[in-house]
């Protein structure tokens, strides 16, 4: 058959069958017994043309209400942020998407020099010594955080913050099957971890404790405490964190963590449903040699050149095999890329900038609830979200938004039966106050 | 041509920007009044400051340092590099899949959630699977969360004495990896002389505590492991499952289906037989099919159809929890999903028969240079062992440096570990059968230079921006990230 994917012609085919020394194709599969041969053709959709399936999956795409066409006031873990345009020229260079893992590195330079540089911009927002190239997203990050941690420590208890998000605490409790750990959930008070209960946790078996900052609701959670009592019971202490909140807010690290993960998606990376986004994985020197996935390092050549290299692979499942620290084996190179390049498009000013405004325009969008005869539940200091609760199902309230052009917030009730009625919203810098006042407005109609 | 590319921090000056953000249109909050003084950081983080064209050069002049499938040849066993069709990035960057937000009510994403239903159905049909889920993130990833699932079977059998998974010599080392992580041990199989499972090794360390046996299949020798049958019965009658390796599916597209051969769970790499790029490393995509009787643990939640459209169902009480947060790499699935769609039935048969013809084409034709451990037909990929170029002081190390000279990827090479001075060479089907001679010309003269002046292959790589690092150093003293000096 003719496809534009596949080169080969009916002359080639023929004069490599005669080298090879068969008559058909069909020989060269002789070793598949009748038995398990599959003898029919997939039954699956034809082949479309390329103008085709450009024109039906573009119709398949509009189906969804993206959130460029809609205002977006969802956050819950995935945000809506500015991309600086030039990332997705950077990314679209295919000497960098179409290469594979960079183990030969004469001719992989310059992804090795990229991770290397988004190494150094993870570490410089997070306050930690050593990051690696990158993990699936900031859930699984966090799963292999207590799996280093208890392996660290070799203690089996886990205590997890309910104000963890959700959905990272369930990938947590899965990845802790594996092992055994036990996971023990953390309540919350004012919307944030509940120190007293942490406190009483606390014992000599306890391997790590895990907070969110900012947390699931948007709030800053008093690390200098936690902090103290997690090392007062000679626990690791992990964070979780949005990295640009870390452009304003204190690093973990200056508070003492000793792993610092999270999701680079806020830089650069498009919401796309969830996936793919860019875990990224910090941690104190100490544990250099034990942190997970893939690591590049600065060495040289046989002539003195600077060159980067993928190293201390002794910790990685194709040297180690059943005895390596993690079975991660992939990274999320390109996103990592794509983070690289908005965290320098940003730069030092642009981070803080960017940053700032989300707190500015979160407040004021809570200002303006408030002011509309809102409650917002929880009093603590805040980043670019916070809950509010409503008179009735949050899923009716954003089924109205939506007639408006606007997808509401996260339904916190959805996993906190206690905050039923209540709404996790959140405000980026691309929401102009015009979108704010008409969200306050719409919810304020609705709430009348 | 051997030019530093400077760090971006080294590029930086103090006053340059690179972003454009609008101006702050709500009245302005004194930060310090809103956020605790001990919460504001007090030391800036040290990030480039540096123009929009100081960023692209930049970046160009790293890309140009770096080889990928478009630049050139990349015969690297195990990994598929094929061809990356443009229409799937293009696919991928529509806003109505590139920005919308995994939280959003069900009836504004049905476009979405249909292309998974229908990706799903699709990757059923072609591995002969009752039920797949497309969370898994990566291979490794869909390794453990089908391990996962076949312990959570055998618990709710009220088994638990199933602690072993069975991996054979041969295997990748994310099979073993992902049995530890999974809370297994792991046993380990014989190949035999001929390169396949030994039946007589696999029926001794089979028993009442297998919980599975993990195989790719052809095995990553590139040899189709006939006797599959026969080891699913013994697998199967002891009590365990089998587990299947998707990573070398493009051998047998069309040809034989996991499904089909006994296996229970399988994996697949969307970014290696179904084009999702490898990115440099990531991100990629490992769904796992599962039969019928394991389809209660699927990890949570599954991309159903029902009456009022597609729907993400969570009431699922046996599942093995969530293995991802959302729903797997969904744009990476947009990319696999446009690739089936523009091959359909005959391409993918197409795409199976040419990977496996190059295969063979090219090791017949490298027979004679180079020792060929196993000969018989492989199937997608096969191995070459440097035996014979060692013998006169050239390692298969430098084999591959020396291809860097020619413009070439080399082969995966001292993998798998049962294979001397091993080298697996993979062309996949995209690549013309004159892509194919140049790179065996190349492959030919690196074999007589051995014997006739070894040091030209010893000393490689001669052309490229860097010559070999020193790997020892950079682990020994590691220097991980860019300090200020």
């Amino acid at each position: 058959m003719l496809h534009r994917y596949l080169p080969m012609t009916e002359e080639d085919k023929q004069e490599m069958l005669k080298v090879i020394g068969v008559d058909s194709i069909d020989e060269l599969f002789s070793d598949i017994p009748e038995s398990v041969r599959f003898n029919r053709d997939y039954h699956i959709k034809k082949a479309k043309s390329e103008p085709e399936l450009m024109k039906e999956l573009t119709a398949l795409a509009a189906k969804n209400a993206d959130i460029k066409r809609y205002t977006s006031f969802l956050g819950a873990g995935v945000y809506d942020h500015y991309i600086p345009i030039i990332v997705d020229h950077v990314i679209s260079r295919s000497e960098f998407y179409t290469a594979y893992t960079p183990y030969q590195p004469e001719i992989s330079q310059g992804e090795l020099q990229a991770i290397f540089e988004f190494q150094t911009m993870i570490c410089e927002l997070t306050g930690m010594d050593v990051a690696n190239s990158s993990m699936y997203d900031g859930g699984t990050a966090l799963a292999e955080a207590a799996l280093l941690s208890t392996a660290h420590t070799k203690k089996k208890k886990v205590l997890l913050s309910k104000a963890v998000h959700p959905e990272y605490r369930d990938v947590v409790k899965t990845y802790a099957k594996g092992p055994g750990l036990e996971v023990i959930e953390l309540p919350i008070q004012n919307g944030v971890t509940d120190l007293e209960a942490l406190q009483a946790e606390m014992d000599d078996q306890v391997a790590c404790v895990i907070v969110q900052y900012p947390n699931f609701f948007g709030q800053i959670e008093p690390l200098k405490d936690i902090e103290l009592i997690a090392h007062a019971g000679k626990s690791m202490f992990v964070v979780a964190s949005n990295p640009l909140a870390l452009g304003i807010l204190t690093p973990p690290g200056k508070f003492g963590a000793d792993i610092v993960v999270g999701d680079a998606q806020v830089f650069g990376i498009p919401t796309q449903f969830g996936g793919p986004h860019c875990g990224y994985f910090a941690v104190k020197s100490a544990l250099m040699r034990k942190i997970p996935g893939r690591l590049v390092g600065q060495t040289t050549d046989e002539e003195g050149r600077r060159g980067f290299v993928l190293t201390l692979q002794a910790r990685e499942q194709h040297i180690r095999r059943d005895k390596a620290t993690s079975n991660i084996c992939s990274n999320q190179a390109l996103n990592a890329l794509a983070a690289s390049v908005a965290m320098t498009a940003l730069g030092k000013k642009g981070v803080k900038e960017m940053a700032t405004m989300n707190i500015q325009k979160a407040h004021y969008a809570k200002a303006q609830l408030v002011e509309h005869g809102f409650d917002v539940p929880f009093t603590g200091p805040f980043f670019n979200e916070f809950v509010v609760r409503l008179d009735q199902p949050v899923k009716e309230v954003n089924k109205r938004l939506l007639e408006k052009g606007i997808i509401g917030g996260y339904d916190v009730g959805h996993d906190y039966p206690e905050l039923e009625n209540h709404m996790l919203i959140a405000v980026t810098e691309l929401r102009t106050k015009e979108e704010i006042d008409t969200l306050v407005k719409e919810l304020g109609d609705i709430h009348a | 041509m051997r030019k530093d590319q400077p760090l971006i921090f080294e590029l930086s000056k103090p006053d340059r920007i690179g972003y454009s953000l609008p101006a702050l249109d709500v009245p302005e909050l004194n930060i310090e009044k809103v956020i605790p003084a001990d919460y504001i950081r007090t030391e800036e983080p040290e990030l480039p400051e540096v123009s929009e064209l100081d960023i692209m050069r930049h970046y160009t002049a790293l890309s140009k340092r770096n080889h990928g499938v478009d630049s050139g040849f990349y015969p690297l066993g195990s990994c598929t590099m094929k061809y990356n069709p443009k229409i799937n990035e293009n696919v991928a960057r529509l806003p109505g899949f590139a920005h919308i937000h995994p939280l959003q009510p069900e009836e504004t994403v049905q476009g979405a959630l249909e292309l998974m239903y229908d990706l799903q159905e699709h990757l059923k049909e072609i591995t002969g699977m009752d039920a797949v889920t497309l969370q898994p993130a990566a291979g490794a990833h869909g390794e453990w969360t089908g391990l996962m699932m076949i312990r959570a079977y055998h618990e709710a059998n009220g088994d638990y004495k199933r602690t072993k998974v069975i991996v054979p010599d041969s295997a990748h080392g994310t099979n073993p990896a992902s049995a530890t992580v999974a809370g297994f041990e792991t046993i380990t199989v014989k190949s035999t002389e001929s390169g396949l499972v030994d039946l007589e090794d696999l029926k001794r360390v089979v028993g009442p505590d297998t919980a599975a046996l993990m195989l790719t299949n052809p095995n990553t020798l590139g040899l189709f492991e006939e006797n599959i049958l026969e080891m699913a019965q013994i697998v199967h009658e002891a009590g365990g499952k089998l587990y299947y390796d998707g990573a070398n599916l493009n051998a047998v597209l069309s040809k034989a289906r996991p499904g089909d051969m006994g296996f229970d769970v399988v994996h697949l790499n969307l970014h290696k037989t179904f084009t999702g790029p490898h990115g440099g490393g990531g991100p990629g995509s490992g769904p796992v099919g599962v039969k019928e009787d394991l389809i209660p643990f699927l990890p949570k939640p599954v991309v159903s159809k029902g009456e009022n459209g597609y729907y993400l169902d969570y009431d699922r009480p046996q599942a093995i929890g969530r293995v991802k947060p959302f729903y797997g790499n969904f744009g990476i699935n947009v990319r696999a999903y446009t690739y089936i769609r523009s091959m359909g039935p005959d391409g993918l048969k197409a795409v199976t028969e040419y990977a496996v013809l190059n295969a063979n084409y090219m090791m017949r034709r490298l027979a004679e240079y180079y020792d060929l451990p196993y000969d018989r037909h492989c199937k997608h990929e096969f191995v070459l062992s440097g035996k014979r170029q060692k013998k006169l002081g050239v390692r298969t190390l430098d084999i591959a440096k020396r291809l860097l000279d020619f413009g070439y990827h080399p082969p995966t090479i001292y993998f798998p570990l049962i294979v001397e001075e091993c080298m697996m060479i993979e062309p996949t089907e995209t690549e013309s059968k004159e892509t194919l001679d140049a790179f065996i010309d190349a492959m030919i003269q690196i074999a007589k230079e051995a014997e006739e002046n070894p040091e030209i292959v010893q000393e490689a790589p001669h052309t490229t921006v860097v010559k070999r690092l020193d790997e020892t150093t950079a682990a020994r003293k590691p220097i991980l990230r860019y300090q200020k000096r």
